[in-house]
């Protein structure tokens, strides 16, 4: 045991006094937490409304008020000649148009038949998406309230509703999964970058003939990195809650104890890549390749994997992050328990058992 | 008493064969120097020996543990010095030393009293906070040289330890090696250089992965077959090419001068009027008594 404590205390110098690693390991998480936090940002807000308004009633205008208090709808910054709806969207002032025949106030007293007309800017779809089905929101929220308690409009009403992430913020959705690829990232790649690099520089040779075995070596090389990446883990949460306002709904202690069995499946990633490369260069494009990379795309992080080509879906059940991106937004944003995430702690474990084993039966002590 | 037993070694990488049917043995209180071209199988050997690579077939024996076997009880008795710097060129001098005597076991105090016994002879003590990667080479080796010393192991493997040291440390390195054989150690090393040769106890030459001769320096010399001659005039490349090409001889620069070879019982004055006509005095030209270096040159050539 002491002398995997030298290991670890050497390995922990090498992090200190290498500024690369140091930026991998503490910058590059908080840039991609900000980065993915922010840029990617799939809500659409902020859509410009201009509203062509014949009724001129005091009803008419309560809605209009409606849609700009929303949140969803701005104001044009330019007032728009009204008298060509078509020209607003084409110019750009406006996403969409907000038609208002006269009758407004009448139909909504006598509850009588009615038709607002909008049009609406589909150059991108996911604006105009969100346009439809924000107006119709906006729109039942008005009628809701205008009704009598107790009164129902006849007919069937669809009634939409939002549960987990009801602000449908992306930041909640992409900084849990985030949390994923990071400790895939600082675990795979940092640790098939350090074993490569004891090769590259020939100290491994040295390493080789002294007393320590091949499981020391790598139990004192991990050591600091599994806590690098779980400092990293906590520094992403600690931001993800208080900075951005992700919800954190279930236990703590469970996230903690997958994350751990996650990071020992990256870890082993790492190694094994590890075996197969000489250089440190190399290294880093195999992990880039084999754990990152696939962490982001096949994960279910940002594509969802039931859309994916066949193959990739097949694909997608090596790559661990899938399981535990399902686990930490359960967790999170759902308050999940083992009640439900069993299927996919069970995967999990099962995966990085058998990579801890793979990784550990291709480590040897032997340089060529 | 020998304590490093090496035979029938075959090592092989893919159709090339790095170790042919290798045998030798080191001795306590000896210096064994391995000397033969690049790629002649000494890095391999070494290797080997230090439980660094598999080998075809062979057996290698420390102190009667089988290396294939037993690795890990021989570890304790072996110092290995692979041929590149290979300590942490990020850690100091200290730290660097500290490692590998927590990995040999020792503890704090005896590591203190070690240091300072590596500080004296390596005179790195001033330089114990700097990073090994900003020493000397000269410093560097004697760096790993102390870091392989730490344990106090009974067999030293060098590869190549002064390849590149100016001729000062070079000197002050073999005075440590030559500390370590009076202590009684096994040290196996190898060497570019032929005036190293002269200060160890055996020599084998390797080439191709084959043994060519054994034996101390001055029965190696013995060895060589045929007369050498001085020829006190600069090597230049023009006249190596033009006496390259008298049939008989074979010429080849020795510091600033010419050593000329005739073969089997002929003399160089055979060839005066070949020389002569390539406007050589015959008068420059000195018998001399074979150098290790000649034989050497010789077996390299056959």
């Amino acid at each position: 045991m002491d002398k995997v404590g030298y290991i670890a205390r050497k390995e922990v110098r090498h992090i200190l006094r290498d500024p690369r690693s140091l930026m991998i390991a503490i910058l590059i998480p908080i840039l991609m937490t900000l980065l993915y936090g922010y840029a990617i940002n799939l809500d659409t807000k902020n859509i410009k409304l201009a509203v062509l308004d014949f009724d001129r009633t005091v009803d008419s205008r309560e809605l209009v008020a409606k849609f700009y208090n929303s949140g969803y709808f701005l104001e044009p910054e330019t007032t728009p000649i009204l008298s060509d709806p078509e020209r607003i969207l084409k110019s750009g002032q406006a996403h969409a148009v907000l038609i208002m025949p006269s009758g407004f106030a009448k139909a909504v007293t006598n509850f009588s038949q009615y038709e607002l007309g909008m049009l609406i800017d589909g150059a991108d779809a996911n604006v105009a998406a969100a346009t439809a089905s924000y107006s119709r929101i906006v729109m039942g929220r008005f009628i809701e309230d205008r009704l009598p308690s107790g009164f129902e409009l006849p007919g069937v009403r669809i009634s939409q509703q939002v549960l987990y992430n009801s602000d449908l913020e992306s930041s909640h959705f992409f900084v849990p999964g985030l949390i994923a690829v990071i400790l895939m990232m600082i675990s795979a790649l940092l640790t098939s970058v350090t074993i490569a690099r004891e090769k590259e520089t020939g100290t491994m040779e040295q390493l080789l003939t002294s007393p320590v075995s091949p499981r020391q070596i790598i139990i004192g090389k991990v050591i600091p990195y599994i806590a690098l990446a779980l400092l990293d883990a906590v520094l992403i949460l600690v931001f993800a809650v208080l900075h951005f306002g992700v919800p954190f709904a279930g236990s703590v202690t469970l996230l903690l104890f997958f994350g751990l069995i996650y990071i020992v499946a990256a870890l082993s990633l790492g190694i094994l890549i590890s075996t197969l490369v000489a250089t440190q260069q190399v290294a880093m494009m195999m992990a880039q390749l084999v754990t990152v990379l696939p962490s982001v795309m096949l994960s279910g992080y940002i594509f969802e994997i039931k859309n994916m080509p066949a193959v990739l879906r097949y694909v997608s059940h090596i790559v661990p992050a899938r399981y535990f991106i399902r686990i930490i937004r359960g967790i999170m944003l759902k308050g999940s328990d083992m009640s439900v995430l069993w299927g996919e702690a069970a995967f999990l474990v099962v995966l990085t058992v058998v990579l801890l084993a793979i990784a550990s039966k291709r480590f040897q002590l032997k340089i060529g | 008493m020998s304590i490093v037993e090496v035979s029938n070694l075959y090592k092989t990488y893919g159709p090339f064969e790095a170790v042919d049917n290798f045998s030798f043995s080191a001795n306590k209180g000896e210096i064994l120097s391995l000397v033969g071209p690049d790629g002649a199988g000494k890095t391999s050997i070494f290797r080997a020996v230090c439980g660094l690579i598999k080998y075809d077939s062979g057996q290698i024996k420390i102190a009667s543990f089988d290396v294939s076997r037993d690795f890990e009880k021989i570890k304790p008795l072996l110092g290995y010095m692979p041929q590149t710097f290979s300590l942490y060129p990020d850690l100091s001098v200290e730290e660097n030393l500290y490692f590998y005597a927590g990995l040999f076991g020792l503890k704090r105090q005896q590591f203190d009293e070690k240091k300072k016994l590596l500080y004296q002879f390596s005179g790195l003590g001033p330089f114990h906070n700097r990073h090994a990667g900003a020493l000397s080479g000269g410093m560097k080796q004697k760096l790993a040289l102390s870091c392989a010393l730490v344990h106090d192991p009974e067999v030293f493997v060098l590869d190549e330890p002064t390849t590149g040291v100016d001729p000062l440390s070079r000197r002050q390195f073999w005075d440590i090696l030559k500390n370590l054989r009076a202590e009684g150690s096994a040290i196996i090393v190898s060497t570019p250089y032929i005036d190293e040769l002269e200060l160890s106890d055996r020599v084998i030459f390797i080439y191709r992965g084959s043994k060519m001769a054994e034996g101390t320096p001055g029965e190696l010399v013995q060895k060589f077959v045929g007369q050498v001659y001085q020829l006190d005039l600069l090597p230049t490349s023009e006249r190596m090419q033009q006496l390259n090409k008298i049939e008989g001889i074979t010429s080849r620069r020795f510091g600033a001068s010419v050593h000329i070879y005739t073969r089997g019982s002929h003399t160089i004055e055979e060839y005066h009027d070949d020389l002569r006509r390539i406007g050589i005095d015959p008068d420059l030209i000195t018998p001399v008594q074979p150098e290790l270096e000649d034989t050497f040159i010789q077996f390299m050539g056959n």
